[in-house]
């Protein structure tokens, strides 16, 4: 079902009628949300995947496919900034370095809402400067982190997926 | 454009449901009640009772006993979550007594395992136990014992998960894993999951299925396709505690027939399902007893407000009663009702079993539904295992 998603995703951009391009570029390890294109390049190595880059709107998608079955989407603005990540697959990403500079605030906030009564759930987090919203169970997760603030114009949260 | 009409249907949904459903009697009034099992050489008793901190709310716990393999020095575990969103056998080493052999690699390097749970990770040693559950017995098994003075490997600590590694973090003693799955991590399981673990450092490996911790209901000698998880309707919305029973195996014995029970196939590679809520289908969904509520979308989609004190969990001005459609892979779809009360107000209680707590899921595609534990009570929930003969259809599913 992870996969029957993907396809609507490709349809969606078949239908705007822009370019699709495949790259394989190895560059240096860096930050990803709230990064630049370097980052995303960095991801790639990182997961042993494969990339595609989609255009749309106002902004650009890079769909990384990593050796260990997940898929993240990484979203780009025109000016070059990766605005919001997306993840979906058997097991987690690398969390850490997808939220890049953005992790230790999540990670804090995850952590602040610990308690007995809360149990065992998705974590979500809705911060002024960050959102993210993790879910699923052992063989499929999923999940969305942005920034409010970055989000291009006329891109909603639920564009991220 | 699709996404925005979606929100406003739902939006407009809800309302309408809301109406609709004023005048009805709340979820659950036209079932029968559910039979509940409590002898058998296949039952296990279980307990909704707040747990070790007292005041977990929504988790079930059950007793599992280890011994060392082929020995008669055992040790009953108490307090261990029944899980039926999860497979495989976790102890917090701390609350482990026997010392159980530690499972090395063909090179001789001990393995440790990493699990990602859904907001947490275990982190210990991979130890071999018989089991014994009930009269139940799955002789050397992996398991993983949760906790250790080794340092957690980068692999792990990237998920960016909190910690399930001690008492406090775990608020159980162990997980049971009893899920749709024959072992926790499947074929091709990557390298951020199994470590070898060297003095000089943890190494990430990809474990081959054999060496996984597994499902141990699995393992069992007969009654291994499945389990039951038989837990009572709530009067009156909550209460201290419930009692109710594990149940091993689907069909193998008189106490464990399917019955008139629906199955609702289980995608065999992802363990989901399809729930239609509001005229939106989210195929990602899946009953879970180790999560302890109802959670689907956000507030801005469901229209349900959060809550001030609690972060995540829903807090209506008054009781919410909904419907949702599940779908099996086997196209099976049934209704279900079920109702979300303020989370505030239901932990201001002394109550550790809530029937109608929910909180948020996601309010971004991939949405899903997460069918925690409330589903449960009053509902017979039956969990066949991928690779089983199961009757009814064909396992993985899920049968209510």
């Amino acid at each position: 079902m992870f996969k029957r998603q993907a396809g609507s995703v490709r349809s969606r951009v078949l239908v705007a009628g822009v370019a699709l391009l495949s790259l394989v570029i190895a560059l240096p390890a860096g930050a990803s949300l709230g990064g630049d294109t370097a980052s995303i390049e960095a991801d790639q190595v990182h997961m042993q995947g494969t990339r595609k880059m989609t255009a749309v709107q106002n902004y650009t998608v890079h769909e990384i496919q990593g050796a260990a079955g997940t898929v993240v989407r990484e979203y780009v603005s025109s000016s070059g900034k990766v605005f919001a990540v997306a993840w979906r697959g058997p097991w987690p990403p690398d969390l850490h370095q997808l939220l890049g500079s953005y992790s230790a605030q999540y990670v804090d906030a995850v952590k602040a809402q610990s308690g007995t009564r809360m149990g065992r759930r998705p974590l979500i987090v809705e911060q002024p400067g960050l959102v993210v919203h993790s879910g699923g169970h052992p063989r499929a997760f999923a999940g969305v982190a942005y920034v409010p603030e970055n989000l291009p114009q006329g891109v909603r949260a639920e564009d991220i997926q | 454009m699709r996404n925005l009409r979606t929100l406003s249907v739902s939006i407009l949904a809800i309302f309408s449901a809301f109406a609709f459903l004023a005048g009805c009697g709340g979820s659950g009034s036209t079932q029968p009640p559910n039979t509940i099992v409590s002898t058998g050489n296949n039952v296990a008793p279980i307990s909704v009772d707040g747990g070790p901190p007292g005041d977990y709310a929504d988790a079930a716990f059950i007793s599992v006993t280890v011994c060392v393999p082929g020995t008669s020095t055992c040790q009953a575990v108490d307090n261990i979550l029944v899980d039926t969103g999860s497979s495989g056998l976790r102890i917090l080493s701390s609350a482990l007594t026997v010392a159980l052999p530690q499972q090395n690699a063909t090179d001789g390097n001990p393995v440790f395992e990493c699990f990602p749970f859904e907001s947490g990770y275990t982190w210990g040693p991979v130890q071999t136990a018989d089991v014994e559950i009930a009269g139940e017995k799955a002789g050397s098994t992996p398991i993983e014992a949760v906790g250790t003075s080794t340092a957690v490997p980068e692999g792990c600590l990237d998920f960016d998960l909190p910690p399930s590694n001690n008492l406090d973090e775990l608020g159980a003693n162990g997980i049971l894993g009893v899920g749709l799955f024959a072992q926790d991590c499947g074929s091709g399981c990557p390298t951020t999951i199994y470590y070898e673990c060297p003095p000089s450092g943890c190494v990430g490996i990809s474990q081959s299925l054999a060496l996984q911790v597994p499902n141990p209901v699995s393992l069992f000698t007969t009654d291994n396709n499945g389990v039951i998880v038989e837990l009572p309707a709530v009067s009156g919305g909550e209460a201290p505690t419930l009692s109710g029973s594990l149940v091993f195996g689907i069909g193998t014995q008189s106490n464990n027939a399917l019955g008139s029970a629906t199955v609702y196939g289980a995608d065999p590679e992802f363990g989901s399902f399809t729930t239609s809520f509001n005229g939106t289908a989210y195929p990602e969904s899946f009953i879970d007893s180790g999560s302890n509520g109802y959670y689907f979308l956000s507030s801005s989609v469901s229209g349900i407000p959060g809550c001030s004190d609690a972060p995540g969990f829903y807090c209506p001005s008054s009781t919410a009663n909904l419907s949702a459609t599940n779908e099996g892979t086997n196209g099976a779809g049934g209704k279900v009702n079920f109702s979300i009360a303020n989370a505030d107000t239901l932990f201001n209680s002394n109550d550790n079993a809530f029937a109608d707590l929910g909180g948020e899921g996601s309010d971004s595609p991939p949405y899903f539904f997460d069918w925690g534990l409330p589903f449960f009570f009053g509902r017979n929930v039956f969990v066949a295992i991928q690779g089983q003969n199961a009757p009814g259809g064909t396992a993985p599913y899920w049968a209510y």
